[in-house]
């Protein structure tokens, strides 16, 4: 998933603050770390993967998003990223919240549910589709709140945030998503990545 | 005790207020290191005992003839790699290593000072330590690392001397001891003043020591460092060295016996006033209050980069304590990883063969090192 990195490092400004929320093994906090010079902290659920982290020297916190975020103060960091995770969370619209608290921007990427294989894979074999990006059996899935790239749209006017930048993935090439081209992005892509932030009002 | 002649110290000229008022000067301050302080002096780690530890931290203890404390962690290729650190370890004050202690001599009286030695606290411990530092000429340490109350020696370091160390390691600790920690401590405490022995403290002048209270304490303390699980796991219901209970206060359980043989080694390397003096200090720490209720205030403008580790089965400094301090630091902003390494072997895991968190550690440190 470089491509995707690279896309996210575009995004980011040299030395900011940022905080990965879900960091895995810590590859993209040492990209953003090698190109853009980051702060970079990392916040992970799995002991096995912090240590992974420590063991890069990458500095990581052991816990669980939907628990441990309230700890940072307000716009603590310059940009949140929350890679491919946000489908895992009992309460993604906690987690939203918290990242656009936390930080002055997040930057959100999604498996997106829209694909054109995943609803033929529904379609055809009337079964929960497994893909490249979504491996796993309906029984043992992370991703309990799977959302297409037009579900996010639809998620920032619900609970009110901006998105800046919203950018689809299709065979490692990456283009714009707007609202003319969001039925095609949405059937096509495989990733959406969003830059959004807090709405004036709330 | 013999072989205190194994011991190296440094007199403390400067006089050193302590929070409870006294001024002390001219103490002694033992110590050990091991590896080599490079050129620059900046690959110093200072190491802050537990309760019942003191400076010999690995290789062989020269007074009990016994393996270091943290012999797991520290030596050659250890998680704290003594080829390539200078491992400074003091014994704190108010202990028996050789440190300024109850069992030193009052000049005034000329008899052990017993219960008329200061009451000391983790502050004072630090404060004295520090002086180590000026002795080898280090301006800064590479870090400061401790367990337990080391931990906590750790936070009050860097709390009073934010310059004075590139990255600290508190490990199963606390900023603020809890009423459990305080009853435990104090169960101990009643142990060696009930001992007819213990004689207000002034046994050391009639030869005899409080000996069963000193043993019953370290029980009872033992018993906390341990989990559950461990405790079923390693001695369930065996007997011991019999096949059938014997109907009588014998110590017919294993466990039982476990318990009594760690009472009776440990009534031979320490001292019961330094066992009432350092859990006392321990009691007494509060970081949070120092700094009225806001612990973070503790680390404001640190530049120190933490790591904090804990364990998921220690039950007498928990994940929560430890986290609160993680908690405190990133309120400000402060550069701080955490672990909680998963391991059924209680508060004790620190000092033992716990591979994950000798793993943890030296990455930690290697790595930072290098940065």
């Amino acid at each position: 998933m470089k491509t995707e990195y690279k896309i996210i490092s575009d995004i980011i400004d040299k030395s900011s603050r940022v905080l990965d929320v879900g960091c895995d093994d810590g590859a993209l906090m040492e990209y953003l770390k090698q190109n853009k010079g980051v702060d970079i902290r990392g916040i992970e659920i799995s002991k096995e993967k912090v240590q992974t982290c420590i063991s890069k020297g990458l500095t990581v916190l052991e816990g669980n998003a939907e628990l441990d975020l309230k700890q940072f103060p307000n716009k603590s960091f310059d940009y949140v990223v929350l890679g491919q995770t946000l489908q895992a969370f009992v309460n993604p619209e906690i987690v939203i919240k918290e990242l656009l608290r936390v930080g002055k921007k997040a930057i959100v990427t999604i498996p997106n549910f829209g694909h054109w294989k995943v609803r033929l894979n529904l379609l055809i074999k009337g079964t929960m589709p497994v893909t490249k990006t979504l491996p796993n059996e309906w029984y043992n899935t992370p991703n309990i709140h799977m959302c297409t790239i037009k579900d996010f749209f639809k998620f920032s006017e619900t609970i009110n945030f901006k998105i800046f930048k919203s950018l689809a993935l299709i065979n490692n090439n990456v283009s714009n998503i707007n609202s003319s081209n969001l039925f095609t992005k949405n059937l096509f892509s495989e990733l959406g990545i969003f830059l959004i932030e807090k709405s004036d009002e709330n | 005790m013999d072989n205190l002649n194994n011991i190296k110290t440094i007199l403390i000229e400067k006089p050193l207020k302590l929070d409870c008022g006294k001024t002390i000067n001219n103490f002694p301050l033992a110590y050990e290191t091991y590896g080599t302080l490079n050129e620059k002096k900046d690959n110093a780690i200072l190491v802050c005992h537990a309760l019942t530890g003191d400076q010999f931290v690995t290789g062989i203890n020269p007074v009990t003839k016994k393996d270091g404390w943290w012999s797991y962690a520290v030596g050659p290729n250890k998680s704290i790699d003594t080829n390539k650190y200078f491992v400074i370890c003091a014994n704190v004050i108010g202990g028996c290593m050789g440190s300024f202690g109850p069992s030193h001599i009052n000049p005034e009286t000329q008899k052990i000072y017993g219960t008329d030695f200061p009451i000391i606290t983790i502050n004072d411990i630090v404060n004295a330590q520090v002086n180590l530092l000026d002795y080898f000429g280090i301006k800064k340490l590479f870090s400061v690392v401790g367990g337990s109350m080391g931990g906590m020696q750790v936070l009050q370091f860097v709390s009073n001397f934010p310059e004075k160390a590139k990255t600290a390691v508190p490990i199963a600790c606390t900023s603020s001891h809890s009423a459990q920690n305080i009853a435990f401590n104090e169960l101990g405490r009643q142990a060696i003043t009930a001992d007819h022995n213990w004689s207000d403290g002034k046994y050391s002048s009639n030869k005899t020591v409080p000996e069963k209270g000193l043993a019953v304490a370290r029980m009872a303390a033992h018993i906390t460092y341990l989990s559950k699980k461990g405790l079923q796991e390693k001695f369930g219901r065996k007997l011991q060295e019999r096949d059938a209970l014997k109907f009588g206060f014998d110590a017919d359980f294993q466990i039982e016996s476990y318990l009594r043989y760690q009472g009776s080694v440990f009534v031979d390397r320490f001292d019961a006033n330094s066992y009432l003096y350092i859990t006392r200090a321990m009691d007494y720490f509060d970081l949070v209050k120092q700094f009225d209720g806001n612990l973070s205030d503790a680390f404001k403008n640190s530049k120190v980069k933490f790591f904090v580790i804990s364990f998921t089965s220690d039950w007498l400094y928990p994940t929560q304590e430890n986290k609160d301090i993680v908690i405190a630091l990133n309120a400000i902003g402060a550069d701080v990883g955490f672990v909680e390494i998963d391991t059924d072997k209680g508060h004790d895991s620190f000092l033992l063969n716990v591979p994950n968190f000798l793993k943890t550690l030296k990455n930690f440190l290697d790595k930072s090192y290098i940065e």
